[in-house]
């Protein structure tokens, strides 16, 4: 795999559960580094994951992992990737070293070499206090970052983490995704982030594929998203019941307009009309404008731009 | 700067290849065992039928003189005994052992941490019939064949090994099939739930059951011709055969080998079903 290669690459993939289609004839590249895999919940991001590990056959398409093809190398594929499962998952009857150990040994590290690094991992972890406890007696928390340490015990070069902070309290919470961080700009680990959670793809990655049931809604750098392709506007009007038909309007007009409070919208205008095309809506709906200021957009914007929210 | 800074470093070692994953889970089962002290007194108990044998065996090589030893002298049967007897520690240590070998991983959510690593559901699952296949070779063939050495050693002389010399393979054999069919019927029911209680409850009731059915039809009819619906009965039709005994029953030995099979087939199939990185409920 040359440099600058995407890590992941995914051609025409549906993957079908039953009657339902999780993924929906999905074509999409990851590049290296952090990459934020987002979307609502049962938009098809786990599956996806579980599809580029192998555990799901698809339909249709192909999917290439580090250069290498998933139908015809998965265990090569296994060896260079750790997962960070979604769900609460461990070894049963085993302390967090021993546990870290095994997934190292399981990985193909000498039984040496794997329990040196458990004990590594779970001090890099901020489980170091807590390894010799039995794994089933850890709270939420604990076993989040548990699941992190056993996903890079055998130095993976990509890493895919579903959902890492979920379940966690807010001090936990920013510790993990400043590990998340660390790993990809400072380690030079590759991963991708699944999550419904927008600060926390905003905060750890540089790449983002927004995903909408089942099917790729948006993606590329972060920051290229955000870039403007018209303004946003932070508007406060005056309401006397006529907010919604405004609102209508607006969407009528083709902005997006997302309510943040009861009077108070973001609303995105294409283009170059900027505030003169909001006023002379607001003047036609007679609505009195109380407050108009321009706003940076966020990837919030861009996620409910993309999923069709606004 | 934050401790964990400290932590990550990248590996530059080398990594084993791909499949030997299976030795990996089968050498951690087997540790977690034997650390534990219930476990090792049920191990322990396993061998005092070995003991009573070869007290019988020194007893008919150094009590010759006493008409009444003759009735304790070694012949194939009583190596067939031996087995049959260790049937009970068989169950024992299966439910013991086996029932959580998947249940719990399945419990835990373990299979996906087990199946994001180098490793097949093959080779998972020969890791976990390794444990339980291990442990009941501890209980059956090891003992089987020590009591053949010990029968050498006490008389001080090959005669009856060379009088029964199918006997080693016949132990194997017999021992093998023993253990296979337990193992892999337990490792069946064991990816079929989350509780290993609920899983050697089942095992229990297979067991039980087909002999109770087994023993009602044997009642009605007066024949032992349905005795491949009982699982011991099937084991035990096969074992007559490789001992060279006279059968106990009226099935076709074909028959309860063609049953052994199917149940170690079937249960193939449940485990190819059920172990999986992912469950998709419908």
């Amino acid at each position: 795999m040359a440099e600058g290669d995407p890590v992941v690459t995914l051609e025409g993939v549906t993957v079908t559960y039953g009657k339902n289609r999780a993924l929906r004839d999905v074509t999409s590249s990851f590049a290296a580094g952090a990459v934020g895999l987002l979307g609502p919940n049962g938009a098809g991001k786990s599956t996806m994951l579980k599809a580029l590990l192998g555990f799901i056959v698809p339909e249709r398409g192909r999917l290439r992992v580090l250069g290498l093809d998933v139908a015809e190398s998965p265990l090569e594929i296994r060896a260079r990737v750790g997962y960070m499962p979604e769900n609460d998952a461990h070894i049963p009857g085993m302390n967090a070293v021993s546990f870290v150990a095994y997934c190292g040994e399981l990985a193909g590290l000498p039984r040496v070499d794997a329990m040196q690094r458990a004990h590594e991992m779970l001090f890099y972890v901020g489980l170091g206090e807590a390894r010799y406890r039995n794994v089933d007696t850890y709270s939420t928390g604990m076993k989040q970052r548990i699941k992190l340490a056993q996903a890079l015990v055998h130095d993976p070069d990509l890493l895919f983490l579903d959902e890492p902070t979920n379940g966690m309290d807010p001090k936990g919470r920013d510790e993990m995704l400043e590990l998340v961080r660390d790993l990809a700009h400072n380690k030079g680990v590759s991963l991708i982030l699944s999550s419904h959670l927008l600060p926390d793809v905003e905060y750890t990655c540089d790449h983002v594929v927004v995903m909408d049931k089942g099917a790729i809604a948006a993606s590329g750098p972060i920051a290229a998203l955000k870039q403007p392709r018209g303004r946003v506007y932070e508007l406060r009007i005056k309401t006397a019941g006529e907010l919604d038909l405004f609102v209508e309007r607006l969407r009528a007009s083709g902005l997006d307009c997302k309510q943040t409070d009861e009077d108070v919208m973001r609303v995105f205008v294409p283009g170059e009309g900027g505030a003169h095309e909001l006023f002379a809506l607001a003047a036609a709906a007679r609505v009195q404008v109380r407050h108009l200021r321009p706003s940076v957009p966020t990837l919030e914007d861009v996620f409910a731009h993309a999923v069709g929210e606004a | 700067m934050p401790i964990h800074d400290q932590g990550y470093r990248r590996y530059g070692g080398h990594k084993a290849r791909t499949g030997t994953g299976w030795m990996v889970i089968a050498r951690a089962g087997i540790r977690t065992f034997i650390g534990k002290r219930a476990f090792l007194g049920l191990l322990m108990l396993a061998w005092a039928p070995f003991l009573v044998r070869a007290v019988q065996f020194y007893a008919a090589a150094n009590f010759t003189s006493i008409p009444q030893a003759s009735i304790l002298a070694p012949s194939a049967e009583t190596f067939r005994q031996f087995l049959e007897q260790q049937q009970t520690f068989v169950f024992f240590v299966t439910v013991y052992v086996g029932a959580g070998l998947i249940a719990n991983d399945r419990r835990a959510n373990a299979l996906q941490i087990y199946l994001s690593k180098p490793l097949t559901r093959a080779e998972y699952i020969l890791g976990k019939l390794a444990i339980l296949m291990t442990f009941l070779a501890l209980v059956t063939w090891l003992p089987a064949i020590l009591l053949l050495i010990v029968q050498i050693a006490f008389a001080g002389n090959f005669t009856f090994f060379k009088a029964n010399v199918f006997l080693f393979p016949a132990i194997t054999l017999f021992a093998f099939i023993q253990i296979a069919l337990a193992s892999a019927t337990m490792l069946a029911l064991s990816s079929l739930s989350k509780s290993s209680r609920y899983v050697a409850i089942l095992y229990a009731a297979v067991i039980f059951f087909t002999q109770a059915v087994y023993g009602v039809l044997y009642a009605v009819t007066r024949s032992t011709a349905l005795s491949w619906l009982s699982f011991s009965a099937n084991l035990a039709q096969v074992g007559d055969v490789i001992f060279r005994l006279p059968l106990k029953y009226d099935t076709p030995w074909p028959v309860s080998l063609l049953v052994i099979v199917g149940l170690v087939a079937g249960s193939a199939l449940i485990l190819e079903r059920r172990v999986r990185g992912i469950e998709v409920v419908s």
